[in-house]
């Protein structure tokens, strides 16, 4: 078996090369994308020092209160961020916001309860932030499809409400779909994983040294807690959100195009 | 002495920043009735507070002598069934439609009875409803109403996307349920003509949403014959 991977900033620097290809086909096919290749990759050289750094410290400092501390940013910027991506439906910050929680705060508490990870940082910290990742991603995904989906169906709730539905009844095949949009990218790709592309996890276990079997064993545990935690993450914020479309009295709110 | 059946008290209404009903004052009698106005006078926005679709910004709406704010809304909604403009029936069959909307009235529904009371053979009862015609879908949608067995129907243009034939058909239809069933109706209609053939009494809106005038017509046709 080989060393653990060390990646010199050299050897970071030479895959600018690769950027500069992404720089120079945006630039000679006019996609007017070039300026934002370079934030992008300036972004994320600042951000993952910087959440490395702080990660380093946890991981130094061994204390689960700090784990929490990092998980609840995480929760909070992605709530944030999914928020850009959910303006159709009103008020979509505090579903998104209870929805990352649940889903960070259950996943972890299973896995650990179920003993497949130890109740430690560097477990926690990495695997809490691909939960809050993917979450965030898939309760976007989610609210997205419900805000274009309620206007959309918008003839059809009303008619429904019309009959004495609740909003809940009223509003169960567009929460349904929507759930659905939030969950489907990840079922399809933990269906092709292997055939047509090698996940993250298992390239980087493959990269640092480790056996194949294990970074298989690694990546499978890691795919099937993610789906459960983009499914609670989807319905809970779905199940939240639905519900900002509607009054009390079970009434269609008028809404912005 | 009997309450109106409905009774609008100086109600308001704005949607989107706009000012759709202006002070409306007016009872509605039992029968057969109508709201008359051209596009834009806020007829199917007052259609809407009569089973609290839609609340007014100020004044009151009453249904047989009590403010429908009191009412259980769900209750009150399956007692005054509305029929909107056009078709938007759930996914399934004819059959899912109806029993769909009995259920959530509490009813067992004879399914091939109310499609014939709503002028569809019973045979209808296991297509699928969104390969049905318009006026097909829009008969489902009536008799997914009759089957929760209402007080009132509150009818919101329903023969506003049919052709000719299939509108008299739709209107003989009401005639005849409000004759059988005597089942009040509240039809909202810009055609004068057909608030004339459908209605004893009508409620005329302007643009603007104020009214220009409420009393009754002579008889509806078919009540007539």
């Amino acid at each position: 078996m080989t060393a653990p991977i060390d990646v010199s900033y050299a050897q970071l620097a030479a895959t600018l090369a690769l950027v500069a290809i992404a720089i120079a086909v945006s630039i000679w096919v006019h996609v007017d994308l070039e300026r934002d290749i370079a934030v992008a990759v300036a972004r994320s050289f600042i951000q993952l020092s910087a959440v490395g750094l702080v990660i380093n410290v946890i991981f130094d400092e061994d204390r689960l209160v700090l784990v929490v501390a990092l998980i609840t940013a995480m929760v909070l910027f992605g709530a944030l961020t999914a928020r850009n991506r959910a303006r159709r439906v009103p008020a979509a910050f505090a579903p998104l916001l209870v929805a990352l929680a649940a889903a960070g705060g259950l996943t972890l508490v299973l896995v650990v309860a179920l003993g497949v990870f130890e109740p430690e940082p560097r477990f926690l910290v990495p695997v809490g932030g691909m939960v809050v990742g993917n979450a965030m991603t898939a309760a976007a995904v989610a609210l997205n499809r419900l805000g274009d989906d309620m206007r959309a169906a918008a003839p059809r709730i009303e008619a429904t409400l019309a009959l004495g539905a609740t909003a809940a009844q009223a509003a169960l095949p567009v929460v349904r779909s929507s759930l659905r949009s939030g969950m489907i990218s990840l079922v399809d790709s933990t269906k092709t994983t292997g055939l047509i592309f090698f996940p993250g996890t298992m390239v980087g276990m493959l990269l640092a040294g480790a056996d194949p079997v294990d970074a298989v064993r690694l990546q499978l545990v890691l795919l099937y807690t993610l789906l459960g935690s983009v499914a609670i993450a989807a319905l809970i914020a779905t199940s939240l959100a639905y519900r900002n479309f509607f009054t009390p009295a079970h009434q269609l709110k008028d809404l912005p195009a | 002495m009997q309450p109106p059946l409905f009774e609008l008290r100086d109600v308001t209404l704005s949607r989107a920043g706009t000012v759709v009903l202006r002070d409306v004052s007016s009872d509605i009698p039992e029968g057969a009735v109508c709201i008359a106005g051209p596009s834009g006078s806020g007829k199917s926005s007052l259609l809407r507070l009569l089973d609290r679709l839609r609340d007014p910004d100020r004044g009151e709406v009453r249904y047989r002598g009590r403010d429908v704010r009191t009412y259980d809304v769900l209750a009150l909604r399956r007692a005054v069934s509305l029929v909107p403009q056009l078709p938007a029936l759930v996914e399934g069959t004819v059959a899912d439609n109806v029993e769909f909307a009995a259920r959530l009235a509490g009813r067992s529904p004879d399914v091939g009875r109310v499609l014939g009371q709503a002028g569809l053979d019973a045979s209808f009862a296991d297509r699928d409803a969104e390969r049905l015609s318009v006026g097909e879908q829009q008969r489902v949608m009536l008799a997914r109403s009759l089957a929760q067995e209402p007080d009132v129907l509150l009818l919101d243009e329903p023969t506003s996307a049919l052709d000719e034939e299939a509108r008299e058909s739709v209107e003989r239809t009401l005639l005849r349920l409000r004759r059988e069933l005597d089942l009040s109706y509240v039809l909202v209609t810009h055609d004068p003509d057909q608030a004339a053939r459908m209605s004893d009494w009508c409620l005329r809106l302007a643009l603007g949403g104020t009214v220009t005038g409420a009393g009754p017509l002579a008889a509806p046709e078919a009540a007539r014959a």
